[in-house]
C-alpha cells in the first residue's frame, strides 16, 4: 500500500486521533521499559502526526521505497515517539511495542539505523542529522529523484557547531529538497535550552543561513499542517526549517504540570495513571 | 602549571646569517624519494577519474582542499559529480555518509590531521557504524610537512586503529596509490586512505617490477637474511633504499610492506617474523604509539612469535616545525637514520 499523501489526505481531527494515538504508543513503551524519554515524546507526537499522516510519502511495507521521503531521527533519544509513530504507520506492529529497550529488541532505546526499519539514520550523537541530511538531499537531487529529506531535531542541538556547518551548505547547495524540524521544547540535559546556551532569535539565525523558516505552535494539528505544505510547496531554491515549539508531556496534564526536565521521572505507579488520562481525552 | 615554551623566553634573539642553517623547507612529495625516482603527478586524481570513467556511482567531495588532495583533477572532469564543502570537514563526512546512503561511493578529502581529530565522531557513527562505503583520503598523514603539529597528523593510525570497521591504507607511492583507488572502490564498506599527494615519486617498482596493490595483503618486496623490516607508507621506499644500501656493505636485509594497517595482513606477518634468525624491524611514518610498529608487535606475541623486535616510528611527542628532510633526520625516519639504526641493533 503506498501512501500518496497531499494537504487534506486526512483531516486535521484524525490527525488529532493520530497524535493521541502516538502518544498512547509511546506511554505503554514507556511502562514496558519502567522509563523512556515520554516527555518528548508526548511534546513532540503531534509534529510526528503530521508527519507520518500528512506530509510524508511512503509505503508501509517497504519502508526502503526509493520514492519514499526520507524521515532522519537526529535526536537518537526520541526512538520511543518515532517508534510510536511508525508502528501507528504500519511500518513496525504494535506487537513488538513491548520488547522496548529489551535484549534482542528491534527498538532500543537509542534510535539506529541497523535496528529499526524505517529509522533512516543512527542518532544519539547530537548534531549529525543535518549533515547527513545534506548528503541525502545531495544524493536525491544528483538521481533526479523528487522526495524530501525530512530531519527533525531538538533545540538542544542548535548548540552543535556541525548543525550550522550543515546549514550553511544546506544553502550553498541550494537544498529545497531538504526540510527540518526544530523541535524547540526548551529543555536539555542541563536545564531549559534558553538557559544552557540559547539559540534565540532561531528564527533569524535560520533565515540569516539562507534557509526559509517558519515557527509555529508545535502542538497545534492546524498550524503544523499549514507549515508542513508551506514548506513542501514553497517555489524557490532555499532549504526549510520549522521550528516547533511544543510543551513537553502534552497532554497529559498531571506530568506537563510536574517540574519539567529533560529526563521526566515517572513512578511506577503512574503509567496506568497517564494511560487512563490520555484515554479520557481520547479524539474521535 | 608550566608552559612548555620551545624557546628561552629569557634570551636575546640574534639573527642568523642568511644561508648558515637549517634546510630547506619542502613539503613536496616528490623530495621524499632519493634522487633518481621518477615522479608521477596526481596519480590518486587521475585513478579516481579513471574509476570514476566505469563507476557512475563515484562522487567527489573535499572540504576546501581539492587542490592539495589532488581531487582537483576529478573535479575537473567531472564537475557534476564533486562537491565543494567548504572548510567544513563534520559537514563533509556527514554528506558523504548521506550520499553513501543514497546509493553512491563518495571519496571524502581534507587532510590527515581534520579527519582524524576533527571529524571522528562524524566517521564513527555515521559512516564506520553504518558499514557505508565512504572512503576518506587524506594528505600529509604523518610527518609530510614542516607545518608544526597543527598539520602533521602523527596519530592519525593510532586514532582511526581503534574504530571497528574501518579499513585504513598507508600507500607507499605513486603506484601503490594508483593502483589503491580501485581496490577501495570495490571494497563495500568504509575506507581512510593516507595520500601522498601532488608529484608522487614511483620507487617500488623499481625494485619490485612484479608488484601489485592488494587490499590487506602485504607483499615481501626483496628477501634477505639477517634482518625485516615491515614498513607502511614511504618509510617502504625508504626501507627499500636502506636495504640496498647495506647490501653493499655485506647486511642482507629484507622489506615486508604492509599498505593495509587494518585489517593487518597476519598471517603474512607472522610466516615472514617466524622464520627465525632476523632481527625485526617495523618502520613507519607515525608515532610509535598505536600504529604499524604496535600492530605488528601485539600480532607477534598473542601468536608466540618472540624474534628480536624494534620499532622505527615518531616519537611520543608534538614535533617540532622545521624543513622536512632534517625533520625526518632528527626523528630517525630518513634513510639515512634507518640505516643507522638498524645497523645498531644488529
Amino acid at each position: 500500500m503506498q501512501h500518496e499523501r497531499s494537504a487534506g489526505a486526512l483531516s486535521n481531527t484524525s490527525l488529532a486521533r493520530r497524535a493521541w494515538d502516538i502518544r498512547r504508543k509511546a506511554v505503554r513503551m514507556g511502562e514496558v521499559q519502567g522509563q523512556g524519554y515520554v516527555g518528548q515524546a508526548l511534546g513532540v507526537a503531534d509534529v510526528l502526526a503530521v508527519s507520518y499522516f500528512h506530509a510524508l510519502n511512503y509505503r508501509p511495507a517497504d519502508p526502503e521505497w526509493e520514492g519514499r521521503d526520507r524521515f532522519l531521527l537526529s535526536i537518537g533519544h526520541y526512538a520511543i515517539a518515532l517508534y510510536a509513530a511508525l508502528i501507528e504507520a504500519g511500518i513496525l506492529p504494535e506487537a513488538e511495542l513491548e520488547t522496548y529497550g529489551a535484549d534482542d529488541s528491534r527498538l532500543p532505546m537509542s534510535g539506529m539505523a541497523a535496528y529499526t526499519p524505517g529509522m533512516e539514520i543512527t542518532g544519539g550523537s547530537l548534531g549529525q542529522g543535518l549533515g547527513i541530511g545534506v548528503g541525502m538531499a545531495m544524493g536525491l537531487k544528483a538521481k533526479g529523484n523528487p522526495a524530501f529529506v525530512y530531519n527533525l531535531m531538538s533545540d538542544g542541538e542548535l548548540g552543535e557547531g556541525s548543525t550550522w556547518e550543515a546549514a550553511m551548505a544546506a544553502a550553498h547547495h541550494k537544498l529545497s529538497n531538504l526540510i527540518c524540524i526544530v523541535d524547540f521544547n526548551d529543555q536539555q540535559a542541563d536545564g531549559k535550552s534558553t538557559e544552557t546556551l540559547s539559540a534565540e532569535p532561531v528564527h533569524d539565525k535560520w533565515a540569516a543561513f539562507g534557509w526559509h523558516v517558519q515557527r509555529v505552535d508545535g502542538n497545534d494539528i492546524d498550524a503544523l499542517v499549514a507549515a508542513f505544505d508551506t514548506a513542501r510547496n514553497l517555489q524557490d531554491d532555499r532549504p526549510r526549517a520549522i521550528v516547533c515549539d511544543t510543551v513537553m508531556c502534552k497532554g497529559v496534564p498531571f506530568l506537563e504540570a510536574r517540574e519539567i526536565t529533560h529526563f521526566v521521572r515517572v513512578e511506577a505507579d503512574e503509567w496506568q495513571k497517564a494511560l487512563s488520562v490520555l484515554d479520557e481525552t481520547k479524539p474521535e | 602549571m608550566t608552559i612548555q615554551h620551545r624557546y628561552d623566553p629569557h634570551r636575546k634573539w640574534e639573527p642568523r646569517q642568511p644561508g648558515t642553517g637549517g634546510g630547506k623547507t619542502s613539503a613536496m612529495i616528490a623530495s621524499l624519494a632519493a634522487e633518481g625516482y621518477d615522479a608521477v603527478p596526481a596519480p590518486f586524481g587521475h585513478a579516481l577519474v579513471e574509476e570514476a570513467k566505469k563507476n557512475g556511482r563515484i562522487v567527489g567531495l573535499t572540504a576546501d582542499l581539492a587542490k592539495y588532495t589532488d581531487l582537483h583533477v576529478f573535479a575537473k572532469a567531472f564537475p557534476d559529480r564533486f562537491y565543494q564543502m567548504g572548510m567544513a570537514e563534520q559537514v563533509m563526512v556527514s554528506a558523504a555518509a548521506g550520499m553513501a546512503r543514497e546509493g553512491f561511493i563518495p571519496f571524502a578529502t581534507t587532510y590527515a590531521v581534520f579527519a582524524s581529530r576533527r571529524a571522528y565522531d562524524f566517521i564513527a557513527m555515521a559512516i564506520a557504524e553504518e558499514y557505508l562505503p565512504v572512503k576518506i583520503v587524506c594528505a600529509l598523514p604523518g610527518l609530510t610537512t614542516g607545518y608544526g603539529p597543527s598539520h602533521q597528523a602523527t596519530e592519525d593510525l593510532a586514532i582511526f586503529r581503534g574504530l571497528p570497521n574501518l579499513t585504513i591504507v598507508d600507500p607507499c607511492d605513486a603506484i601503490d596509490v594508483a593502483q589503491a583507488v580501485p581496490a577501495i572502490t570495490a571494497h563495500p564498506g568504509p575506507v581512510y586512505m593516507r595520500l601522498l599527494r601532488g608529484n608522487v615519486p614511483s620507487v617500488i617498482h623499481r625494485h619490485c617490477p612484479d608488484y601489485r596493490f592488494e587490499l590487506g595483503k602485504a607483499k615481501l618486496l626483496r628477501d634477505g637474511t639477517d634482518a625485516l623490516i615491515i614498513a607502511s607508507g614511504f618509510m617502504t621506499m625508504r626501507a627499500l633504499d636502506a636495504a640496498v644500501a647495506m647490501e653493499k656493505d655485506g647486511t642482507s636485509v629484507a622489506v615486508l610492506h604492509c599498505p593495509t594497517i587494518k585489517p593487518l595482513d597476519t598471517r603474512t606477518i607472522l610466516a615472514e617474523a617466524g622464520k627465525g634468525g632476523r632481527l625485526v624491524v617495523t618502520a613507519e611514518n607515525h608515532t610509535v604509539v598505536g600504529g604499524l610498529g604496535e600492530a605488528v608487535a601485539s600480532t607477534l606475541l598473542t601468536n608466540g612469535v618472540t624474534p628480536q623486535f624494534r620499532m622505527i616510528g615518531l616519537p611520543d611527542r608534538f614535533l617540532d616545525a622545521g624543513a622536512l628532510p632534517s625533520l625526518h633526520d632528527r626523528y630517525g625516519i630518513s634513510t639515512e637514520a634507518i640505516i643507522r639504526q638498524v645497523r645498531g641493533w644488529l
